[in-house]
């Protein structure tokens, strides 16, 4: 064949994204590689019974992914072979929703691990969206347990809240608080923790941490005699259901130029993605639940993707971290993570 | 341009030292110094004065970057609408006050 035929056949690689996350760590000379694995997060179904507007599961009552009871046995298998791994932190969708959830707690409980949920409040009064089966239990479940509750609440009032998470889900979220402080979570003294996270309602960062914790612990305990520990201020990341709002209003691009401009090299050295890896429903292993939602699945040193069915310890700590235009949002300000501010 | 106002143009604010560079690069470390930071009043207050004034002077542009600035530092919209109502007021008031005046050469005037 003609060289230069043949040259012409090969495709040309793609430009640089003008928010080329890499090219700002290197021009910082910041390197990111993994310094742990102290938290295996676990994102066991996607079926949730909100469908909030900036979901970057696209989690919905109408899906169906759910990880296996072989998956479940193997996470579990993995926390009993690697006590360094100490927290096991659940998310979903509703993470409740899925069938083995109990069992998938008590074990990890039983074998001395910190456990965490993403619960979002409002699944102890709506149950599950396919089956009906009540959830109400849910709140003495985790007091039971010692579970550490971690819930989505935009905001101390309906207005922000609603937008967001559908309408009148402020109202139900506040009852199952007040459940949850009923059995002793965010009681002073309970050794039960509930902490709080805060999504803005748009494309815009969010406010100091400390500052609006502050806020909401006032407006909860006079408004509703609510209490609870921390409040987590977490940044927006535009990929999914929040890129979609963003690119039908036009606002993707100045988002993203906000990020940009905010980077804040401290923010990037404490990104979560260091010291957790991310678990997917079919048993995919993936730096963060970001990437887990883009199809970026973590591979070892040599290319080989990873997971939880042949799971080694040092294969998956001596990874490369895969970076994205995405992982602005978690570098953005006073930074972002599961955890809140990292900054 | 099809309008004297472009949200795009809010982007070339920076522009301005084109020509006189140093006067700008005053104006923006004084703005800076002034809204950028927590002082005797906090980037949240500042942010509402701010919003206010925006509204006050008719800025479109002031309009867009401290509504996103007020939630940013944690504001919310009753706040915010609030902080709009103290320039509105204000506004009215110093209207009404002048008829004072009004009422000094009325009285001048009237037999």
């Amino acid at each position: 064949m003609n060289p230069v035929v043949r040259l012409k056949l090969v495709p040309a690689a793609p430009p640089p994204s003008k928010y080329d996350f890499e090219g700002q760590l290197r021009r910082r000379g910041i390197d990111l590689p993994p310094l742990g694995i102290d938290t295996l997060q676990v994102n066991i179904t996607r079926l949730c019974n909100q469908v909030c507007r900036h979901c970057h599961v696209d989690a919905s009552p109408t899906r169906t992914e759910m990880l296996s009871p072989e998956g479940v046995t193997n996470c579990l298998e993995i926390l009993e072979r690697h006590p360094r791994i100490a927290t096991l932190d659940i998310t979903g969708g509703a993470p409740e929703l899925h069938p083995g959830f109990d069992g998938f707690v008590e074990r990890a409980v039983e074998m001395g691990r910190k456990v965490m949920v993403r619960h979002n409040l409002t699944v102890q009064l709506d149950g599950n969206p396919q089956t009906g089966e009540s959830k109400e239990y849910l709140p003495a479940f985790f007091a039971k347990h010692r579970v550490e509750v971690v819930s989505s609440l935009p905001y101390y009032q309906a207005y922000f809240t609603d937008a967001q998470r559908g309408t009148g889900v402020f109202h139900k979220s506040i009852e199952a608080m007040k459940r949850l402080n009923s059995v002793g979570y965010g009681v002073e003294g309970s050794g039960l923790v509930l902490n709080l996270v805060y999504n803005p309602v748009g494309p815009y960062l969010p406010a100091a941490q400390a500052g609006l914790e502050a806020e909401y612990k006032r407006e909860l305990k006079e408004k509703f005699g609510l209490h609870f520990n921390s409040l987590f201020t977490i940044t927006n990341m535009p990929i999914n259901r929040f890129k979609l709002h963003l690119d039908k209003s036009g606002q993707y691009h100045a988002y993203m130029e906000k990020l940009l401009a905010s980077f804040n090299p401290a923010a990037a050295q404490g990104v979560m993605c260091r010291t957790l890896i991310s678990v997917g429903h079919d048993g995919r292993i993936y730096d963060c639940d970001f990437n887990q939602m883009l199809d970026m699945q973590a591979t070892d040193i040599g290319g080989k993707a990873l997971s939880i069915f042949d799971f080694e310890f040092s294969k998956v700590l001596d990874r490369r971290i895969r970076f994205d235009d995405h992982c602005l949002g978690c570098t953005a300000g006073a930074g972002s993570s599961c955890g809140g501010s990292t900054g | 341009m099809s309008n004297y106002f472009e949200s795009e143009d809010l982007k070339k604010f920076g522009d301005i030292g084109q020509h006189g560079q140093k006067l700008a690069d005053d104006f923006f470390k004084y703005y800076t110094d002034v809204t950028g930071v927590d002082g005797a009043l906090t980037k949240r207050e500042k942010s509402l004065i701010a919003l206010a004034v925006a509204h006050a002077q008719k800025c479109p542009y002031c309009i867009d970057a401290y509504t996103t600035q007020c939630l940013e530092t944690g504001s919310n919209p009753e706040q915010m609408m609030e902080a709009v109502h103290v320039a509105a007021v204000m506004q009215a008031g110093i209207t009404l006050v002048h008829s004072v005046q009004m009422q000094n050469h009325l009285k001048k005037l009237v037999l």
